[in-house]
């Protein structure tokens, strides 16, 4: 330790890192691009399917809402497929076993699509989410009041422009606890990318521990990362659900002084 | 179809592994579940902050990081003690272990909230009479709360337990020999991994649907005091 003066505070700082602490703080902070690489991998792939799956959920849930004579139990079935079976398996399903067919690999949608393990995520993963929320759309949109229904046909809507001005607006307002629950439901499992190759963060954390051999320094960082996603998410759905639902929202009661603590 | 019958047995094992690991973890998380919800209903602000910080925790982080990170770094953690204490030799956690404590240990943070919403939602006053009666408070626990936190508990329940069953796949990227594992597996050898992980994706529903009758059941047995409208 005689030739601590030469050194810098850097060097000193990644002396102690890899000795005395116990987390490699200096070799996180070195790989951390892989990380933010991987947290753009990561809200990339859950945000494209949660845009796909909720426009593909849109039709689905009010063709189920509606009860379509032809379309609701065909829905049915893929909602309860795709609800009751593990996303793991969905995925490999279509990553690994697509590959089985002949067909599908000589087809034209084989070489930029479905060989590739990012675009086989991001259908298993929109198929997945629309399942879910074409299911919680459709209790919204059934539970709309019939009054809502009856004064837009009063006002002289037609049954069109009554979904898409009262029906579906509300619906989405009653729907929005439960959506953001589904899109913290997907962050977490879009863990589910790293085991098809890709680098999302998890991946970013396991790469880490395989390359150095360790044991906490890649998972405890991808865990303080998945943390900070979901705590920024939740804060953004607080504050939407204030914009959105404003309406709703009880109206705070003064406390009355002395009183302490008001009876709920 | 022919090839997944040939190997049933390797499909029927890995089914009853990854019963067992649901079971299991599900057992856990009640555990974790009760506690949780005490310690949140407790008057402690210490048991309260802390078991506000497992559920907070558990929100925010995917079940398999912290599989991954019980199954490598759990093991590192325990052995090191072991190291500096000298109270135990090398001890491995295997997988079906690190599988039931991470999904149990998660799980048991949503059945923290599922049973604290359950304990909150009985009237106040059918506790007080309990107290009035003379019941000891385990008694209370027995005779009043627990029946009807069950009935009030059960659909979320439901809901977590079909959840759970759906995160012991997860286990088979730590390497547990689970049905998905074995189907993978399977599939490789016999180059038809659509066919397998078909057969894999026909059993979960199978497990999900019969679990779905059976817990229907149950909730119709424990609201038999209750008038539907």
């Amino acid at each position: 330790m005689e030739e601590n003066g030469d050194r810098t505070f850097w060097e000193y700082l990644t002396y102690v890192s890899e000795n005395h602490s116990p987390l490699d703080f200096v070799l996180i902070w070195d790989h951390i691009d892989r990380f933010l690489w991987g947290t753009v991998l990561t809200l990339e792939i859950t945000f494209l399917a949660l845009l796909l799956g909720g426009m593909l959920s849109i039709p689905l849930a009010i063709a189920r809402a509606y009860k379509h004579p032809w379309l609701n139990s065909p829905i049915w079935c893929f909602t309860y497929f795709f609800r009751g079976t593990p996303l793991l398996v969905q995925t490999y399903l279509i990553y690994y076993g697509l590959a089985q067919f002949d067909a599908v690999r000589e087809s034209f949608l084989w070489d930029p699509i479905l060989s590739s393990a990012w675009w086989c995520a991001l259908i298993a993963f929109t198929l997945n989410t629309a399942a879910y929320t074409t299911e919680f759309l459709r209790g919204s949109i059934e539970t709309t009041p019939q009054g809502e229904i009856e004064a837009a046909r009063a006002c002289g809507m037609s049954p069109g422009i009554a979904m898409r001005r009262i029906i579906l607006p509300n619906a989405f307002r009653r729907a929005l606890p439960a959506y953001s629950n589904e899109v913290i439901f997907m962050l977490h499992s879009s863990v589910v990318l790293s085991t098809i190759t890709l680098q999302d963060i998890l991946g970013a954390g396991r790469w880490l521990n395989g390359r150095y051999y360790l044991a906490y320094e890649g998972f405890i960082t991808a865990m303080v990362f998945y943390m900070i996603l979901v705590f920024l998410i939740s804060r953004g759905f607080k504050w939407w659900e204030k914009h959105w639902l404003a309406h709703l929202r009880q109206r705070e009661a003064e406390p009355e002084s002395g009183s302490g603590k008001v009876a709920v | 179809m022919d090839t997944v019958w040939e190997y049933r047995n390797l499909l029927f094992e890995g089914t009853l592994v990854t019963i067992q690991l649901a079971f299991g973890s599900l057992l856990l998380a009640i555990v974790f579940g009760l506690v949780g919800a005490m310690a949140k209903l407790s008057n402690s602000r210490l048991l309260q902050n802390t078991a506000g910080a497992y559920t907070t925790l558990i929100r925010g982080v995917p079940d398999l990081v912290l599989m991954m990170l019980l199954f490598y770094g759990g093991q590192q953690l325990l052995n090191d003690l072991g190291g500096v204490t000298g109270w135990w030799d090398y001890i491995e956690i295997n997988q079906f272990t690190a599988g039931v404590f991470s999904i149990g240990f998660v799980f048991g943070a949503y059945m923290t909230e599922t049973f604290r919403g359950a304990i909150l939602a009985i009237p106040r006053g059918q506790i007080e009479a309990g107290i009035a009666c003379g019941m000891t408070p385990a008694t209370i626990f027995r005779r009043v709360t627990w029946p009807q936190m069950v009935r009030f508990a059960l659909p979320s329940f439901t809901n977590n337990w079909l959840v759970l069953v759906k995160a012991t796949a997860l286990v088979s990227v730590i390497g547990l020999h689970d049905l998905v594992w074995n189907a993978a597996t399977a599939g490789r050898s016999t180059r038809e991994p659509f066919t397998f992980m078909f057969a894999v994706l026909v059993i979960y529903l199978i497990i999900t649907a019969v679990s779905d009758v059976g817990l229907r059941w149950l909730e119709r047995k424990y609201s038999a005091g209750v008038r539907r409208v």
